[in-house]
């Protein structure tokens, strides 16, 4: 008699389960018809244990509080961000796919190494952005920023400046620096690096005499007093170091340095853009988030959808200029 | 002074939620190491986001426990199935494989969890008591000393390899070949890339090595017309026999190996996958024994198990003193460091002692309970070899492709590792050994980056290479390393005479 019971309970069990799921589901499908209702990824085109990766897990952990769906990271790394970059711009374009696009893609086409551009996006928003520093070893003759131009003046092509690979942000800097300083863009020789910590350790070695890359990212030597900041490439003083001057001040009309941003692919309908848009204002304006960045020494940015476009479209044409102009090249 | 430092340590470590982060981490490094494809590295970058809402000490001890349980536990799927679980155990899993095959996995393992612990401990004592200086001299590596490096580390190729020196040689070229795939780091030019973007990334590591070791076993397994497959007795009792003695027996080999595991790893740009290769070689052309090797001997996998834990104590070094990477963990440990508003570097001994001595303390602390969590992890997987050959080499083959998969989301590793795995099968039945090409994938970029960028430096001048005193002592090794065997024909031929 009890296994008789069982056998029926269990069957009623069962289409009690059957009929909630229907029942759930379909409610579900019908109340949250807006986006966003399901995981999204968040492409990240470099490495774990990067500056990028860091910045978009951040965002991401926070993106999910304000959208109420998980946000999960996926690094696509390899080829200088080519991959990743292809991976967000030519996702589906539901918004469940977003990625944080940096610097790289206003550059890599240029290269040659990808087809992929800018155009190939939704521009969303710009969260960050670091101008490139000029750096040198504390007990380095050059005391000033002047000190080191009067040098490259007399000696062109004797220094050695690292920072990131062949063609990369740090070595676009420098070539337009010279340029906006009227000499050859290859009066400094460039030796490319894996990326900023190989070649402040390369710095430190005596393996090259200076680093164009960004403060926070030799802010720890900085400290220790073994790297002395010049001067950045931009339009206002950095506030953690108030005490380097910009290229501007000096009247060189240069600046430049690397953004990250976050962008869906080509044709992301406007709605799901706006309510993005929306959510990483807000997140942007935490104060988890500030709090990181400031930690991290990251320049907080922020450029809404529109501004962001344009400002990709400027910084894409002066870049290929630039390139072309330094004979990174053809 | 520093006693007080060490007890304020100690008292923020032993308290209930900071040890139970300790426990949590470390089922949690032991099971990420001992799944191929899922690496310290990236375990450890997952962590971040849970650490951001912790306190400084937990976070930083999670990160510590975790990576010395992951790195110890790469070796338990390497011994039993013959996949490293992460790349710091490739050099010795043919060596800890021979061994399971002769019925003595739990000998293998527990002897690997004793040498871990042990080696661990000596990269913390060794990070402990001389980081400021060590850092010093680290930092005096540039493009030319990695160069020499790479070199003496190819050379290990010799070392490894078992039968003809030719088939070895083949074997690392096509594993220096397979490196060559991909953008140049040094002028952004595409190679062999026939316009495809996923080939822009090259042969990532991680799933060649997963193809190369795992496929190649599975494929072994199903295509042998023997269907007996030596089935591998399980021992239940006393499966840690002989392992104090083994450890005793060679416990100079321990404390060499924990040395220069350590310095490998306080190199930026070498990690505890480079310090276990070195180590191994090392063992070889030191051993008494050396015939023995890749036959079953515990001798280079105490060397090489040895080293790679002692190198995770060492990549804190350059970390903690000036904030630069020893390897890519690190620099996510740096990353955790800023995000709780420390700066590492020189303040970090002054400002907030007690923080880098709750680090110290914790890596004691890790490497101590290494041994009883490493031991729980030996025991569950062994159980693994109970099960039918018929249905391991299936789940074998899924986990192979999950871990390539995980490195980084995409097919083309799944592609990558099922390719490697064919080749790498071919090559075994041709006796072409596989650990070479392995060793060139690990060694390939690193080879040709600081060769290009020297040479960029010097604009061709090859006599750069012998400048300095410590570029010139790494040549010279290098070049009496290579020209060894010549000698030793000559000389032999001259005795003749």
């Amino acid at each position: 008699m009890f296994k008789k019971i069982g056998k029926k309970t269990e069957k009623l069990i069962v289409l009690a389960i059957a009929m909630v799921m229907v029942l759930g589901f379909g409610l579900t499908s019908v109340s949250a018809a807006e986006y966003p209702k399901r995981p999204i990824t968040l492409v990240c085109p470099w490495g774990a244990g990067g500056g990028t990766d860091a910045v978009s897990r951040i965002l991401a952990t926070l993106l999910k509080k304000e959208l109420g769906v998980p946000v999960n990271v996926v690094n696509r790394t390899g080829g200088g961000g080519a991959i990743g970059h292809t991976a967000m711009a030519t996702a589906k374009s539901d918004g469940y796919t977003i990625g944080m696009p940096t610097v790289e893609i206003t550059m890599m086409h240029w290269m040659g190494l990808t087809k992929i551009t800018y155009r190939d996006m939704t521009p969303i928003c710009m969260v960050n952005f670091d101008p490139s520093g000029i750096n040198v070893l504390t007990d380095s003759p050059w005391k000033t920023y002047k000190d080191l131009e009067n040098y490259v003046r007399d000696n062109p092509g004797k220094l050695k400046d690292s920072g990131t690979g062949y063609g990369g942000i740090w070595h676009l800097a420098m070539a337009g620096w010279l340029k906006a300083i009227g000499l050859s863009p290859k009066a400094i020789k460039w030796i490319p690096s894996k990326g900023a910590a190989p070649a402040l350790q390369d710095l430190m070695a005596g393996g090259i005499e200076m680093s164009t890359c960004s403060l926070p990212e030799a802010a720890t030597l900085i400290e220790a007093g073994r790297v002395r900041p010049l001067a950045i490439m931009a339009d206002k003083r950095d506030p953690k170091f108030p005490d380097v001057p910009t290229l501007k001040e000096m009247g060189i009309n240069w600046s430049c340095g690397a953004w990250r941003g976050i962008a869906a692919p080509k044709g992301t309908s406007s709605q799901i853009v706006a309510v993005l848009e929306k959510a990483l204002a807000k997140v942007n304006k935490s104060d988890d988030f500030i709090k990181f960045m400031n930690n991290r020494g990251y320049g907080l940015y922020w450029l809404d959808s529109r501004s962001f476009a344009k400002a990709l479209t400027e910084a894409d044409d002066a870049n290929g200029k630039i390139m072309k102009a330094a004979g990174i090249i053809k | 002074m520093m006693l007080e430092h060490i007890y304020t340590a100690i008292s923020l470590i032993a308290q209930p939620y900071v040890l139970l982060v300790i426990a949590m981490s470390a089922f949690y490094g032991l099971f990420v190491g001992a799944i191929p494809g899922l690496t310290a590295t990236m375990a450890t970058a997952l962590l971040v986001p849970v650490t951001f809402f912790m306190d400084t000490v937990p976070a930083l001890a999670a990160i510590v426990t975790m990576e010395a349980m992951a790195i110890f536990a790469g070796d338990i799927p390497g011994a039993l199935v013959r996949i490293p679980g992460t790349p710091s155990s490739a050099a010795y899993v043919g060596e800890s494989y021979a061994l399971t095959q002769k019925g003595r996995a739990g000998f293998v393992l527990g002897v690997d969890v004793t040498v871990a612990a042990i080696g661990g401990l000596i990269g913390a004592i060794i990070l402990i008591l001389l980081a400021p200086m060590l850092a010093e001299v680290a930092m005096k590596f540039t493009s030319f000393e990695y160069f020499w490096l790479a070199c003496i580390g190819l050379s290990c190729a010799v070392l490894v390899t078992k039968g003809s020196l030719i088939k070895g040689m083949v074997s690392l070229l096509i594993g220096l070949f397979m490196t060559t795939v991909g953008v140049d780091i040094t002028l952004g030019f595409p190679r062999f890339t026939f316009g495809v973007t996923d080939f822009l990334n090259g042969f990532n590591f991680i799933p060649a090595m997963i193809g190369m070791f795992g496929v190649s076993e599975v494929m072994r397994n199903v295509s042998s017309s023997d269907l007996s497959f030596k089935i591998v007795s399980v021992k239940t009792k006393k499966i840690f026999a002989g392992i104090g003695r083994t450890v005793r027996k060679y416990k100079l080999n321990v404390a060499r190996s924990g040395i220069v595991g350590t310095f490998v790893g306080i190199l930026p740009g070498a990690g505890a996958d480079i310090a276990a290769w070195i180590a191994y070689a090392l063992s070889k052309k030191f051993s008494k024994e050396p015939e023995k090797y890749g036959t079953g001997h515990i001798e280079g996998i105490v060397d090489a198990g040895t080293a790679n834990n002692a190198a995770l104590g060492g990549a804190w070094v350059p970390a903690l003193v000036f904030g630069i990477p020893g390897a890519s963990l690190t620099a996510i440990v740096i990353g955790v460091l800023f995000m709780k508003g420390l700066r590492p570097g020189p303040m970090i001994f002054q400002q907030t002692p007690e923080i880098l001595y709750a680090v110290y303390v914790t890596f004691i602390l890790a490497n101590v309970i290494l041994i009883p969590f490493g031991v729980m992890a030996i025991k569950a997987g062994n159980q693994m070899l109970r099960v039918p050959r018929n249905m391991l080499m299936p789940a074998i083959l899924m986990f192979c492709i999950v871990g390539s998969f995980a490195i980084n989301n995409t097919a083309f590793d799944v592609g990558i590792m099922l390719g490697t795995g064919v080749l790498a099968y071919f090559m075994e039945a041709n006796d072409i050994p596989v650990a070479p090409a392995v060793l060139g994938l690990v060694l390939g970029r690193l080879l040709e980056d600081s060769f290009m960028v020297s040479m960029i430096k010097s604009e061709w001048d090859l006599t750069v290479f012998f400048h300095r005193p410590v570029r010139a002592i790494l040549g010279g090794v290098t070049i009496i390393l290579w020209s060894s065997p010549f000698i030793g024909v000559l000389r032999a031929r001259w005795r003749r005479q």
